[in-house]
């Protein structure tokens, strides 16, 4: 099984492919790689995503092709693909960090910035969160409800239908922090810093 | 519920892990990596490294402590000490830091931090305040505490918040090493006008002012090092403590 770490330029991923290896062993071929004939040929993709909405989108526009293989390995092949943090926003229609930025389209909704409630709540949401489970997802298997993962960020993607949501976490609103769509899985947290708990959902996925 | 952070903190020179008592003083007690995998295991909620002497001497040494962290630690580290530019947050990024602390360049040119958060987003930013009582108000202290920037320490968190920092690390000159407690009044009064999270350190010396740093200066987490360091209490048992007290925290 070969799986592929997109590394568009956008933000630090080094902590998404220490995690996945100390995950894989020697069980899973990992490369992290934006070479689209290699991603093209992955079985799983993993779309990691740090730093604002638009910034990681102008970072996949920036690579030649990189935004129609995903598109045709998500979409038309529906091969999995792992979402983590802005990398999951970027499936939305749209967002309106910093500037109205075009999405990938994959998962109709928006991205919008936590409503803080006049200062009751600090802005980046920053630690350790529990995520109510309100669906089966294979990704979320043997994954205790309430458990704590851990978050960064101040936007939230706001799916048009619910249906997609498998875990939300309290702060301000029920901020939704998985999604599963067929074969397309994101999460707001970030498992790779979220310890045991995190490797096991990255295993789950490895395992799909 | 968002739970309050304990972050224990591994002060490290030429990659061994020292802690100091009022920035001096150093006693070596360990290695970094195993230390912080003792903590990761233990239920800490983040580790920090701190590379106290870094202004002065070679620092290259903890590149090869984070490296080697990031690969067995899988909670968010962050790295301070010694920072100077984008290109030294970048490279501590590049080796598996999840966030860099920034103290002195940032009160040198506000710069480094809007530059810095803009390219790698102002989640892995963290202004470390290094605060001094002086008369009624607090001077930022840099250079690990050596030299009066006579900047007041509530003008520059806001300045810090405005210009992309994602946390303020603030610990009280005052108190670090004292075993006395954080500076409350400090914590609340920075907290009271930033919207984004701040981390107390500097002074803890029992569980009891952890509580109080969370519940009375409002921090979202609290740093600590020696109560950890020489066994003095475990991160779970401090956790709860802090659970029996009514602080939520992640067991």
């Amino acid at each position: 099984m070969k799986l592929s770490i997109v590394d568009y330029k956008s933000g630090n991923i080094s902590s998404v492919i220490n995690s996945f290896k100390e995950v894989a062993k020697d069980k899973v071929n990992i490369e992290v790689t934006s070479d689209i004939k290699k991603i093209g040929s992955s079985d799983k993709v993993v779309l990691p995503g740090q730093g604002s909405f638009k910034s990681c989108i102008e970072a996949l526009n920036n690579i030649s092709g990189l935004v129609d293989e995903l598109n045709d390995f998500a979409i038309n092949k529906k091969k999995p693909l792992l979402g983590i943090c802005v990398g999951l926003q970027m499936f939305a229609d749209i967002g309106y960090e910093e500037t109205e930025t075009k999405g990938l389209g994959w998962i109709s909704g928006k991205v919008s910035k936590i409503d803080n409630q006049n200062g009751k709540y600090k802005l980046p949401h920053i630690g350790w969160n529990e995520i109510n489970i309100v669906k089966d997802s294979k990704i979320l298997k043997s994954i205790e409800n309430n458990s704590h993962m851990y978050f960064v960020h101040s936007y939230e993607f706001i799916p048009n239908d619910n249906k997609v949501i498998s875990a939300t976490t309290d702060y301000s609103t029920k901020v939704v922090c998985s999604v599963e769509k067929e074969n397309i899985f994101g999460t707001q947290f970030h498992p790779e810093k979220s310890d045991k708990i995190g490797l096991k959902l990255f295993n789950n996925f490895i395992n799909l | 519920m968002l739970k309050n952070r304990i972050i224990p903190c591994l002060d490290v020179k030429n990659g061994r892990v020292v802690k100091g008592i009022n920035f001096v003083d150093l006693q070596d007690a360990g290695d970094p990596v195993e230390q912080a995998k003792i903590y990761s295991d233990g239920g800490a909620d983040e580790i920090c490294f701190l590379d106290i002497t870094a202004s002065n001497e070679n620092r290259d040494t903890i590149y090869e402590v984070v490296k080697e962290t990031s690969k067995k630690c899988f909670v968010p580290l962050t790295v301070g000490g010694g920072v100077r530019n984008v290109e030294d947050i970048n490279k501590l990024l590049n080796c598996g830091a999840d966030k860099v602390s920034i103290n002195t360049a940032a009160v040198q040119d506000a710069n480094v931090v809007v530059e810095s958060s803009k390219k790698f987003g102002s989640q892995c930013i963290v202004v470390a305040i290094d605060a001094k009582k002086n008369g009624d108000k607090w001077d930022v202290y840099t250079h690990g505490g050596r030299n009066n920037s006579g900047i007041d320490a509530l003008d520059f968190a806001k300045k810090m918040e405005d210009s992309g920092a994602g946390e303020l690390l603030v610990t009280s000159m005052d108190r670090d090493g004292t075993q006395i407690g954080y500076d409350i009044n400090l914590m609340k009064k920075i907290s009271s006008i930033v919207n984004i999270p701040l981390i107390a350190s500097g002074g803890v010396g029992n569980l009891d002012h952890m509580v109080e740093g969370i519940k009375d200066g409002n921090a979202s987490a609290v740093l600590a090092a020696s109560i950890f360091h020489y066994g003095t209490h475990s991160v779970i048992e401090a956790k709860e403590y802090l659970n029996s007290k009514g602080v939520p925290v992640r067991i």
